[in-house]
């Protein structure tokens, strides 16, 4: 081996299949990107389903069959035209409450882990006052006190009762990534407040606000659809927990209309799990002490190694016979 | 810092969130524009649920009831006495029956399903997490994975499901309510006997869900744990499996405790929610009724309630972590 950049050149000639194998993707973070992928789009068909949500094509509670695939709800609606455009809103919502909850939280959680002291102890200690009450008793009373809830203000009410938990974990993180020295380097190198957090901070806990976000955008969905079930809604929308409503209101469960009940419980499980799957194997992916490693990999790892050892034992045994490394080039191009 | 102090530091922050809690409960509806009492009263006539009489002496009943021209904070006083002596007002659906009597009859329904799902389920939980993250391969594989959907599915979700395929499709259990009809609540061995059928699957449905959530926490936890130094080094000093398995079971466990708090209030907060797909007669069924009528005084009662409780529980867990582990005292005295 006579260039000193040899070793590189082996690396990359070895087997090591896409790049996106380093990342490790797990088979769960496909399962989860299939299933979340599934019910955004089913929520997007109900701009192409030729039905709307709204349109009243059939009786109380009429059986699937023809024209209707998943028959009619208590009101004659078409109940996949009204999944559809429940599945848009339950997203659009989680969606949207995420967003509000995630920026609230990495805010407070930034700010307080990074300055830390008094702050942190006060802002600390109302985030430990806002998640011992339990979020949907202050959704309750932020509903019933609204007087008109629309899908958006509903959105942002979530929002602002859910940030907690990410703060929370924002802050831990924070705390610790504020005591390395580039913090210092930059400091001393005269950068504001708002510039070290964004530039030299942030980046540091970005993989756990990912994370923290996906997490609050289906513990959003789940929030919307118990407000309602219990009858607090947006009013004058569909979401999935509005349909279950009326579905349990109209006694589907017992009359045995499995059809206005099981297709919206079955997409809301769908994308809680979906949700949390990802976020359990963005962990994974993120956090290499949580993996664990899979047979076929081992083996395959091992089986590169092997042959790796063989090349290398194959190529010393050439450089020896052939010390101006011409023929290993040749070999390489 | 001395146990003591501990607990008087969270005692305090408890407080804070009692407070906190209370007069959310208080402003919240006063926040309506306008007079509360007139949309409160418009809104009941246009249920069309209560008579011109009874609407008059709702509306007079509540402006003295809350004072509702003396100023917010001497309100805030009148309510926080009475809610410190135990008066939760009088209901305007129900109009003669008190608030504590609807609760009364709620609360125990509520207590009987959830007090054991959570114990049964945090135990249970615990031991398969951790048995799984032990055995690892393909059964933790399963078990993971049947675990988090679980755990992701929500409460209400299981429930209908349950109640369809047990109840409706195959007929084992009853649909829906705590008893049979004719049968009035009492303490005898014929009405116990009829209640626990009914009970099965609304505590199926809460028991299932908190498995998997406690399942999911201890096997990261003990995965967690595997990887630490001590566990190393017990194994270089020839410690048998059984030995470490118990220190691994311990640490990973503290963190459990903690887990538990925050679990409590997801699960009350569910529960809520599977009353009312299995019509069980418990705070969330009432609490349904309430919302449907208009009925503020119950429901601040029920949210009251609920938010007290979990803030019970939350507190006693953290007390019984704060004496279990010395860690925590040590580091929330910034002694660590």
């Amino acid at each position: 081996m006579s260039t000193p950049n040899a070793p590189v050149a082996d690396e990359k000639a070895a087997p090591r299949g896409n790049p996106f194998r380093s990342l490790n993707f797990s088979g769960r973070f496909w399962i989860a990107l299939v299933l979340v992928v599934g019910v955004i789009l089913l929520g997007l068909a109900g701009y192409v389903y030729p039905t709307g949500p709204g349109e009243k094509v059939a009786s109380l509670y009429d059986p699937p069959g023809a024209g209707l695939p998943l028959g009619s709800d208590n009101f004659g609606h078409d109940v996949l035209a009204v999944l559809m455009a429940g599945t848009r809103t339950s997203l659009i919502i989680g969606l949207v409450a995420g967003i509000v909850a995630t920026v609230i939280g990495v805010i407070v959680g930034l700010v307080a882990g990074y300055i830390g002291g008094w702050f942190e102890e006060l802002l600390m200690g109302a985030t430990n006052v806002v998640l011992a009450i339990p979020s949907i008793i202050v959704l309750i009373l932020i509903s019933i006190s609204l007087p008109q809830s629309s899908i958006w203000s509903l959105a942002v009410v979530i929002g602002i009762t859910s940030w907690p938990w990410t703060a929370r974990a924002v802050r831990a993180q924070a705390s610790s990534v504020a005591t390395r020295e580039h913090i210092d380097v930059a400091r001393l190198s005269g950068a504001r407040l708002p510039g070290i957090l964004l530039r030299d901070v942030l980046p540091y806990i970005l993989s756990y606000t990912v994370m923290a976000f996906v997490l609050q955008v289906a513990g959003a969905i789940l929030a919307e659809s118990a407000l309602s079930m219990l009858g607090l809604g947006p009013s004058g929308a569909n979401s999935l927990g509005i349909q279950l409503h009326w579905a349990l209101a109209f006694q589907a469960v017992g009359g045995g209309a499995w059809w206005a009940f099981l297709p919206p419980t079955i997409v809301l499980t769908l994308v809680s799990f979906g949700f949390l799957l990802l976020q359990s194997s963005l962990d994974e992916v993120f956090n290499p002490r949580l993996r664990r490693g899979k047979r076929k990999q081992m083996k395959q790892a091992a089986a590169r190694r092997a042959e790796e050892a063989r090349l290398l034992a194959a190529q010393t045994a050439r450089t020896a016979q052939d010390p101006t490394g011409a023929l290993r080039g040749k070999e390489l191009a | 810092m001395t146990l003591g102090r501990y607990i008087a530091r969270k005692s305090g922050w408890y407080l804070v969130a009692l407070v906190a809690a209370v007069s959310l409960n208080f402003l919240l509806p006063r926040l309506v524009p306008g007079n509360p009492v007139d949309v409160i009263v418009s809104n009941l006539a246009r249920g069309g649920s209560v008579t011109g009489e009874q609407q008059k002496a709702i509306y007079e009943g509540f402006v003295a009831e809350f004072g509702l021209d003396a100023p917010l904070w001497q309100q805030f006083l009148t309510y926080l006495g009475k809610v410190f002596s135990g008066d939760l007002g009088t209901s305007f659906a129900n109009y003669p029956a008190s608030v504590n009597d609807l609760i009364g009859q709620a609360l125990p329904w509520s207590i009987a399903v959830q007090l054991p799902a959570v114990l049964i389920g945090w135990i249970a939980g615990n031991l398969v997490g951790a048995i799984a993250a032990f055995r690892g391969g393909n059964w933790d594989r399963s078990v993971f994975t049947s675990a988090l959907f679980l755990s992701a599915m929500p409460y209400y979700c299981l429930s209908i499901l349950l109640l369809y395929g047990f109840a409706v499709v195959a007929g084992i259990f009853p649909v829906g309510g705590a008893y049979s009809l004719g049968l009035t609540p009492e303490f005898s061995v014929e009405f116990l006997w009829d209640a626990v059928s009914y009970y099965w699957l609304p505590f199926l449905s809460l028991v299932v869900v908190f498995i998997g959530g406690q399942a999911v926490g201890m096997r990261s936890m003990a995965i967690y744990e595997l990887g630490g130094d001590y566990v190393n080094y017990a194994r270089a000093m020839g410690i048998r499996d059984n030995k470490i398995t118990q220190y691994i079971f311990r640490n990973a466990m503290l963190p459990q405790i903690t887990g538990l708090a925050l679990a409590i209030g997801t699960l009350v907060g569910g529960a809520l929610i599977t009353e009312l797909v299995f019509s069980y007669p418990g705070v969330g069924t009432l609490l349904f009724n309430a919302i449907t009528q208009n009925d503020y005084p119950v429901i601040q009662a029920v949210t009251l309630i609920i938010t007290v409780a979990v803030l019970v529980a939350n507190f006693l867990v953290e007390i019984a972590y704060g004496i279990i582990d010395p860690r925590i005292r040590a580091a929330s005295a910034g002694e660590k």
